[in-house]
Parts: structure tokens; C-alpha cells; sequence
């Protein structure tokens, strides 16, 4: 825990991102942005922490972000994502009389893809001036994250608990594929894919469950996991290191899970507090080899091994955001503060 | 009515013109103020009056912030320990407390623009008055450690000495500074005596000449005696040493070891405590608190802490010129000497402008256990008082009103009350913002502001047509009416255009169905639907047939049900089918019948 800076920073983060590094260079991640939500003037800001070894710097203001530049920005930052080209285009998402807040927004260059409140999903290209397409009444409820499954494809969840997948080859404007869970349509607030296995996707929702999915098999998910006792705001993989999720929560905690498919046993994870989480399957996996599934998909604990632990020291008031490269974590909170943890057990 | 303690004070609307009228109304941290003409039509503008600007400055926020995570943790501190282990955790809360205001106030002083002077000046004299807080009543030091804190304080809240002292020796030669003499004194009035024999060692070498005076002033500098609380040496022995000591200064003075060297006669002036002396290097002193702690150290060191009053009184009246009108700084230094909790917090209070330091000091004492109750006339205690004001101005800010929530949930008699006035009023621009107000709702179980919160984003919703959202939001309120009102425009839709719109809804109800009857009605409708086109006219004929037996259709529904089983009277199918459809047609015959009726009756009479 030691290795964790906080540092207030006078507006609510609403989303935070590590900037992309090269990974021949084998560098620490040491730029991050964030978007602050809730402000009369919101901005996105840029920070950057100092590198290992820096010997110009005191051993107490090590690590710790230091403000390089800011952005205004007109509404809540909802979302966050890199690409090298800015271009602003007004009034995407909207209502009948008004504007509707775009909720989401993923890109793989050159292509963006943004959906909102307003329950449309269109697609940009850095490019391009006007939109390329436009899906409208993709859905009836508020699309409240987006992810890519494949490069023609993207996932969608929204506040009726379902997950669209939408296929951008064809051209109807329906989804080529709807999941949900059986019971109670809890709203879905955000999707990750892994990294490696395309099918493999996980979900956060209202209650704080995890849920993760296998998009080729079935309509429900492989796992659910009691996670966190508020919503989970975000969901994220390791990019290098799938075995490891990480997600934050409306109830202040940011959990580190660790599941590890061999028969060893996982080093235990250091400081902090340790619980395994109880976990259910939904389904047995259909026939086929066992030992091929992925242990996430097969979340029970006794099987795979599943550890967790809090990341963050001590309670705070809700963790908006979080994002994780390498070693790196960073996590904005609505406490105006941010958490720099250089030092991930991945 | 109760006297008012200080003069209102007077604040000009600049742009109110002179001997206008002005109208106005209360807000919950401010006044709406606005120009009025008995007739004709008024001013178009609306002044908004601010009592608080610091809420909206920057770097106070971090105040903020970082308070309230520390207060939230000091509410969770066991109330079952004894006071014994207690103490060093209050101890080290209220230090966290300070380091937090000296944390901005080192930000401030790198801002350095004349508008945040006035703040960074505030916050010094808050700290200022925390520290002594902290000396006097949470740490409750006794005679001999009394004495040493507060040398600590003093040394804390003056730090020119140490920039002066590092001019003085980066010089080419320190004995010959022109503030030399300056630097050494100092030392000496903040009883720090090793410095300042390091300090004297460099004149001495200057002087050696007069290196025998120099010898004995060091020896005399080194031999005052400092309580050590935790050593074995009682109040007692300490007093009867340091007599000893100041008997032999007193000696070295009388018989005029220094009288040759101006310097060192001064300093055994000091040494003496020797008031005129004192009072002649005000400049160096500074503040009358200053000259309180010096004349203590050197007349009294194992002052009590009741004594401490009349010292004080007696310091601050010889130190200021009867001229100098006491700040409200030194008055509430000066009932803080007296012990008067009370006296203190209700000076603080006037005098600033915002009630985050009264508020988080109240709360501390009063976790120690120092505050007695005292009710106050509208029955809460002062703590609470104080804190609700805070909390309350809290709220009026677009951003930090979720910092205020865990102030209101630590108030024990107004605060769920106060906080069901205020949440309902938070500005909802985005579900997510609705979504983190619900929850702070849903936790603490206000289910009357749950209800009418879901009610506001459905009917947003409704009203831009997205159905979807909005029956969502009923869901979670558990609003069967409002699901009602969904279902109907919904099947309204249907009946104007013949199909269904947001199929990826209905198709997916789930047990959400079940929350209104016709929301029940609408998914077994869509479900008849659904089966009619996969033709299996035998389920959905007794889907139907359910359906209109069922009594959950709506009225204006009855006559497209009945359509609906025409064509289905019309098929060819197997036995079940024939009695289902005989059913049907009675079924409609006699409502039609029925309906025939109630026409007929009511035409014509």
C-alpha cells in the first residue's frame, strides 16, 4: 500500500486514462488524462508522474502527478479515449428538444464509435467531417457503454440489463445478437472484452455483480460474482495480463481479481485486505474439454482460484473510473482525489 | 429577540442604483436581491448576494476534501476505549487536521495574487488557533509539559527567525551582520539555547579579548534547566533546579560580568525575564503571545493551566499600546488562555466568513468529550448546530453538496431531515448524476425522495419518447402507475400505427411484467403476437382467449381483441380448437351484446 499516491485535485474525476506507450521501449506508462464531471466548467487534464530514478526529484513528491495542461470541455466528461486527432462534432446525440449526453465512446483508429443517452449509436471517422452512420433507435433505453468485440464489431449494454452486439458489416439497424440475464433487468453500466479471447467479455451492473460472458455460447452469462455493494462504474482487464480484473465501484473500493488457471497457488497478494468473493456459475460449460475453459468462465472458487483485494486504503466516497497499463493504476474518485499505484502485483 | 453580538455589516449592490427599493429573498447560502419600483415594471436583474466565496476557490477545495475524509474517519473512532488510548488518536486527528490547512496554505502562498493574501492570511491565524486548541484542551498538557508546547507553538508561528538566521551565516562574516545581534536574541527569546551558543561562538572567536565572557555566558546558557516529562525528575526537583539556575544569573548581573559587552547584558536581562527587557525588543517578539510564552519561560516555568489567564490578560494588556484596539485574532487567543470553549468557537464563528473551522474544531472537542451539552433553543446540541450550518452551505455548491451528505449523516437529531430537504434539490443533468443521487437515497432508505427522483427521470424520458429508460426507472422505484402510463403509450402506439415499437423492450420484460397489470397485459399481448406469426393458432387463441377472461386488458383494448379472434374463428384446426373458438364467439357475443345494451340505454332517455 505504500507504493499508492493520492493527490486532491479540486474537481470530481469523472474518468482517467493512461496515455498509450510504445511497448518496445519496455517504459512505465507515466502520462494520464482525466475528465472531471460536475463542475460549472469542466475540463480534461493531463498529468504526468515522474519517472523511476528521476534524481532531481525529492523522495516525498516521488510519483506524484503534476498538472502539464488543460482542456476545457462544455457538460460532464463521460468518457475518455485516446486519439491523435481532435475534432468536435456538435449536437451528435440528441433528444427531440434537446441534447442528449453521449454516455460512451471507443475508438479503433480511424474509427469512433459513440453511443449516449439518447439510445443511438453512430459512428465517426477522425477523418471525416459529418457522421459515416447513424443506427438509430438502437435501442429503447439509455446505451450506457460500448466496447469492440472484432474489428466490425461492437458490444453495447443499457439500462435494461441486456448486451447488444451489433455487427457493422450488415446493414440493418437491428443487433445481430441480444444477452441478458434471466431475472431482474438490472441496468448495465460497463463492458470490457479480454484482451486475447474475443468471446470472453465481463459486465458490471447496478447491484455491483460482475458478470462474465461467453458471446458464442448462450444467452447468459458463465459467472456471476457478487462484487461490489453498489455500481460497478467500470470493468477492466489487464491489457498484458488478462488473469487479472480490475474494477470500481459507487460504494469507494476499486477490486484487484486475480484468477489463475494452473494448479499453483497464486502469491497472495500483498497488504491490503484479502476476501474471496463468493462466486456462482449460472451454467455448467457445455460438455467439451474442461481444461480448455478459460478460468474466468468457470468462476468458482474452488475450481480455478479467484482472490480479490481492495486496492485503495481506506473508504472513500465513489471511484468513477479506473485504468491500468503495465504496473500502473490510476482511479479517480468523487472525493476530488486521484490514486497513483506504481507498483501492481500483475 | 437576543441582542446581536456585533454590528450587521453593511454590503453595497453596486448595481442597485443609489435610494432604489430592493426586494429580496432567502436562499440556502445566499439572497436573491432584486430592484423594485412600487409601480411600472422593475429591473430586469436579480443580484445573487454570497456570504462564501471560498467554497469556489480552488485550492481551498482541497480543504475541503481532504477534511472530510478525515472527519468521516474520526465519526468511526470506538466510543467503548478508554479515553487513555483515545487521546493520542484525537492528538494525531487534530494534527492531520493542521497539516491539511498548512498543505493550502503553502499552495495559496505559490499563487501568490493579492486577492488570495486575505486567505492565506486567515488560514494562518486558523492554524494559529487549532494548534493552541490542540495544546490547551486536547492534549491537556500539564504544568511543565504545559510550558513546552507552547514554546513549540510560538517556534511553529514564527519562522522569520530561521530566514534571517540563514542570511546571517551564508554571509562572509556572521558575527558582523548587522542582524546578527537580532538572530541571536531571537534564539534566545524562543528558549532555543544551543543555537544560540552556536551563534555566540562566532563572536566569541571575533573577540578574544573578551573570551572570559563569553566562557561564563555559555555556561549559563547551557545549564537552564528544560522539564523533561518523560524522565524521573518530578515537577518539584525541576523547580527547585531551575531557582538555582536563575539565582546564578542573577549574580553573574549583579555583579557586572557583562557589564562591558551591551549584547550580553541584554541577553542576561532575558535570561532573567526581565519585563522592560522584554518589552524593549517587541519588534523581535512580534505578538503579545509571544512575550506571554518568553516571560514565562524565564519567570515561570511550571506555570498551571488555570494560571494561564492572568498571565495572559497582564502580557497582551502591557504589550499593546493602549492606543492598539485588540484584534478578534487576540481575543480569541486570549479566551482560549481562559479556558472558555464556548467563548472561543462563538468568536471564530463571527469572525469568518465560513463555518468550515468551527464546524470540524466543535466536532473534535466534542468527541473528546470537552463541550458540555448545552442545548440549544431549537433542541440540538452546539456541535450539531454548526455542523448542519456547514453542511447546509455545503449543498448550495454544484459539486461539493455529495461531501455534505456525510456531514448530515452524522447528525443525529436534524440531519436525515435536512438531507431529505436538500437532495431532492440537487440539479439532475445526467443519469449518471441521477443514478449516484438515488443510490445516496436508496442507502439511507428515503424511499418518499426515491420515488419522486425516478418519477422526475421517467417522465424526462417519457417525454422524449424513450420508453425504454423510462420504464426502467419505474422498475427501480417500484411505480406500478407510472408502469401503467408506459404500458398505455405503448399500446396507444400500437393502435395508431399497428405494430410495436421498441420490440427489444417488450420482447425482454422478464418478472418486470409483473409490476402492473398492464404492463402484464402488454407482454402477453406482444406474446399472442409472437405466436400468431409462428402460427401456432391453438396457443394463441388460448392466449387470447386468457387474455380477454383475464379482465387485465384495458377498455379501449376490447374491440382490437375482438378482432383479433376473427380470424381465428375462421380456421380450420382440430378438435381443442373448436371448443376455444366456440368459447371466442360466445365471449363476443355477449359483450357486444353487452355494449349494444349500455348504447341503447343510454341514447335517447
Amino acid at each position: 500500500m505504500e507504493s499508492i499516491n493520492a493527490k486532491y485535485v479540486s474537481q470530481k474525476i469523472s474518468k482517467t486514462r493512461w496515455r498509450p506507450i510504445s511497448h518496445s521501449f519496455l517504459q512505465q506508462p507515466d502520462i494520464f488524462a482525466t475528465g472531471s464531471w460536475d463542475n460549472e466548467h469542466n475540463k480534461i487534464s493531463f498529468w504526468s508522474i515522474g519517472s523511476h530514478g528521476s534524481s532531481a526529484m525529492e523522495d516525498e513528491f516521488e510519483g506524484e502527478p503534476q498538472l502539464s495542461c488543460e482542456q476545457k470541455h462544455d457538460g460532464d466528461v463521460l468518457d475518455l479515449q485516446k486519439i491523435s486527432i481532435a475534432q468536435q462534432w456538435a449536437r451528435a446525440h440528441r433528444y427531440p428538444c434537446d441534447n442528449a449526453p453521449c454516455t460512451g465512446v471507443v475508438c479503433s483508429s480511424p474509427e469512433i464509435v459513440t453511443v449516449g443517452e439518447d439510445g443511438r449509436i453512430i459512428v465517426f471517422r477522425a477523418d471525416q467531417e459529418g457522421v459515416v452512420r447513424v443506427i438509430e433507435n438502437a435501442d429503447s433505453s439509455t446505451i450506457h457503454a460500448v466496447t469492440y468485440l472484432r474489428t466490425t464489431e461492437i458490444l453495447t449494454v443499457n439500462s435494461i440489463g441486456q448486451l447488444k452486439l451489433w455487427d457493422f458489416r450488415q446493414q440493418s439497424n437491428s443487433p445481430s445478437q441480444i444477452l441478458s440475464l434471466s431475472g431482474d433487468r438490472v441496468p448495465l453500466h460497463c463492458v470490457d472484452r479480454h484482451p486475447n479471447q474475443q468471446h470472453i467479455v465481463a459486465t458490471g451492473g447496478q447491484d455491483g455483480m460482475l458478470c462474465v460472458w461467453d458471446v458464442r455460447q448462450g444467452n447468459t452469462p458463465f459467472s456471476l460474482m457478487e462484487a461490489h455493494s453498489a455500481e460497478m462504474w467500470e470493468v477492466h482487464f489487464h491489457p498484458t495480463n488478462p488473469d487479472h480484473l480490475f474494477t470500481c465501484s459507487e460504494d469507494g473500493s476499486l477490486l484487484h481479481w486475480e484468477t489463475s488457471s494452473h494448479s499453483e497457488m497464486p502469491s497472495f497478494l500483498q497488504g491490503g485486505r484479502n476476501s474471496s468473493m463468493m462466486s456462482r456459475s449460472a451454467m455448467a460449460p457445455a460438455g467439451g474439454n474442461q481444461s480448455l475453459i478459460n478460468a474466468w468462465l468457470s468462476g468458482d472458487s474452488s475450481k480455478g482460484r479467484l482472490e480479490t483485494s481492495h486496492m485503495l486504503p481506506s473508504q472513500t466516497l465513489s471511484v468513477n473510473s479506473l485504468d491500468v497499463l503495465e504496473q500502473c493504476l490510476v482511479c479517480g474518485t468523487d472525493g476530488e482525489a486521484i490514486f497513483v499505484n506504481r507498483q501492481v502485483p500483475v | 429577540m437576543e441582542e446581536v453580538d456585533v454590528e450587521p455589516v453593511v454590503t453595497k449592490i453596486p448595481a442597485v442604483s443609489d435610494g432604489k427599493h430592493m426586494g429580496f429573498a432567502w436562499g440556502p447560502g445566499d439572497i436573491l436581491v432584486y430592484e423594485t419600483l412600487h409601480k411600472a415594471s422593475g429591473c430586469s436583474f436579480i443580484h445573487e448576494v454570497r456570504k462564501d466565496e471560498d467554497i469556489y476557490s480552488p485550492i481551498l477545495r482541497k480543504l475541503f476534501n481532504e477534511s472530510h475524509h478525515i472527519f468521516v474517519g474520526l465519526q468511526t473512532i470506538r466510543e467503548d476505549l478508554p479515553s487513555k488510548s483515545r487521546k493520542p488518536q484525537f492528538v494525531s486527528i487534530s494534527k492531520n487536521y493542521r497539516s491539511v490547512i498548512r498543505a493550502c496554505m503553502e499552495e495559496l502562498q505559490q499563487v501568490a495574487v493579492c486577492s488570495v493574501l486575505s486567505q492565506v492570511s486567515i488560514l494562518l491565524a486558523i492554524e494559529l488557533i487549532w494548534n493552541l486548541c490542540e495544546v490547551l484542551f486536547i492534549d491537556a498538557a500539564p504544568a511543565g509539559s504545559l510550558l513546552l508546547h507552547l514554546l513549540d507553538w510560538v517556534r511553529l508561528h514564527k519562522a522569520d527567525v530561521d530566514e534571517k538566521a540563514r542570511d546571517v551565516l551564508q554571509s562572509d562574516s556572521p558575527a558582523e551582520h548587522r542582524d546578527y545581534w537580532d538572530v541571536v536574541m531571537s534564539y534566545v527569546l524562543q528558549g532555543r539555547l544551543d543555537e544560540a551558543r552556536q551563534m555566540l561562538m562566532k563572536q566569541a572567536t571575533l573577540q578574544p579579548a573578551a573570551r572570559n565572557m563569553y566562557k561564563v555566558m555559555d555556561t549559563l546558557l547551557s545549564k537552564m534547566p528544560f522539564f523533561n516529562p518523560s524522565g524521573t525528575q518530578t515537577l518539584t526537583e525541576f523547580d527547585v533546579k531551575w531557582r538555582h539556575w536563575h539565582e546564578e544569573v542573577d549574580r553573574c548581573l549583579q555583579d557586572n560580568s557583562f557589564a562591558s559587552n551591551k549584547h550580553l547584558e541584554i541577553i542576561c536581562k532575558l535570561l532573567l525575564g526581565d519585563e522592560d527587557t522584554l518589552l524593549e525588543h517587541k519588534e523581535l517578539l512580534g505578538t503579545w503571545y509571544h512575550f506571554l510564552v518568553t516571560r514565562l519561560l524565564f519567570c515561570h516555568p511550571t506555570v498551571k493551566p488555570a494560571e494561564l489567564h492572568y498571565y495572559a490578560q497582564s502580557c497582551m494588556t502591557m504589550f499593546l499600546d493602549s492606543r492598539s484596539v485588540p484584534e478578534p485574532l487576540d481575543s480569541i487567543l486570549l479566551a482560549a488562555f481562559e479556558f472558555d470553549i464556548h467563548q472561543v468557537i462563538k468568536d471564530c464563528s463571527i469572525a469568518l466568513n465560513n463555518w468550515w473551522f468551527v464546524a470540524h474544531l466543535t466536532d473534535l472537542l466534542d468527541h473528546c468529550k470537552l463541550l458540555q451539552s448545552h442545548n440549544l433553543h431549537f433542541g440540538s446540541n452546539l456541535r450539531e448546530f454548526l455542523l448542519l450550518e456547514y453542511a447546509a452551505g455545503l449543498f448550495t455548491h454544484h459539486s461539493l453538496w455529495q461531501l455534505a451528505v456525510d456531514y448530515f449523516d452524522h447528525c443525529p437529531e436534524f440531519g436525515r431531515v435536512y438531507l431529505e430537504l436538500q437532495i431532492e434539490r440537487v440539479p439532475l443533468d445526467t443519469e449518471r448524476k441521477a443514478l449516484k443521487v438515488l443510490r445516496i437515497c436508496e442507502q439511507r432508505q428515503m424511499s418518499e425522495q426515491v420515488r419522486s427522483i425516478c418519477k422526475i427521470m421517467a417522465m424526462r424520458a417519457l417525454r422524449n419518447n424513450r420508453l425504454g429508460s423510462a420504464l426502467s426507472w419505474s422498475i427501480r422505484a417500484k411505480d406500478a402507475a407510472f408502469a401503467t402510463l408506459i404500458s398505455e403509450r405503448f399500446l396507444q402506439d400500437y393502435c395508431t400505427r399497428g405494430t410495436f415499437s421498441d420490440l427489444d423492450l417488450i420482447d425482454n420484460l422478464g418478472p418486470a411484467m409483473l409490476l402492473s397489470d398492464r404492463l402484464t397485459f402488454l407482454g402477453k399481448y406482444r406474446e399472442f403476437h409472437k405466436l400468431y406469426e409462428e402460427k401456432r393458432f391453438t396457443e394463441a387463441a388460448k392466449l387470447l382467449l386468457s387474455l380477454m377472461t383475464a379482465k387485465i386488458a384495458p377498455r379501449s383494448f376490447w374491440m382490437t381483441l375482438l378482432t383479433d379472434a376473427l380470424p381465428l374463428l375462421e380456421q380450420k384446426e382440430e378438435e381443442d380448437i373448436e371448443v376455444t373458438k366456440v368459447e371466442l364467439l360466445r365471449l363476443a357475443l355477449a359483450r357486444n351484446l353487452a355494449m349494444a345494451i349500455v348504447k341503447e340505454g343510454t341514447v335517447g332517455t
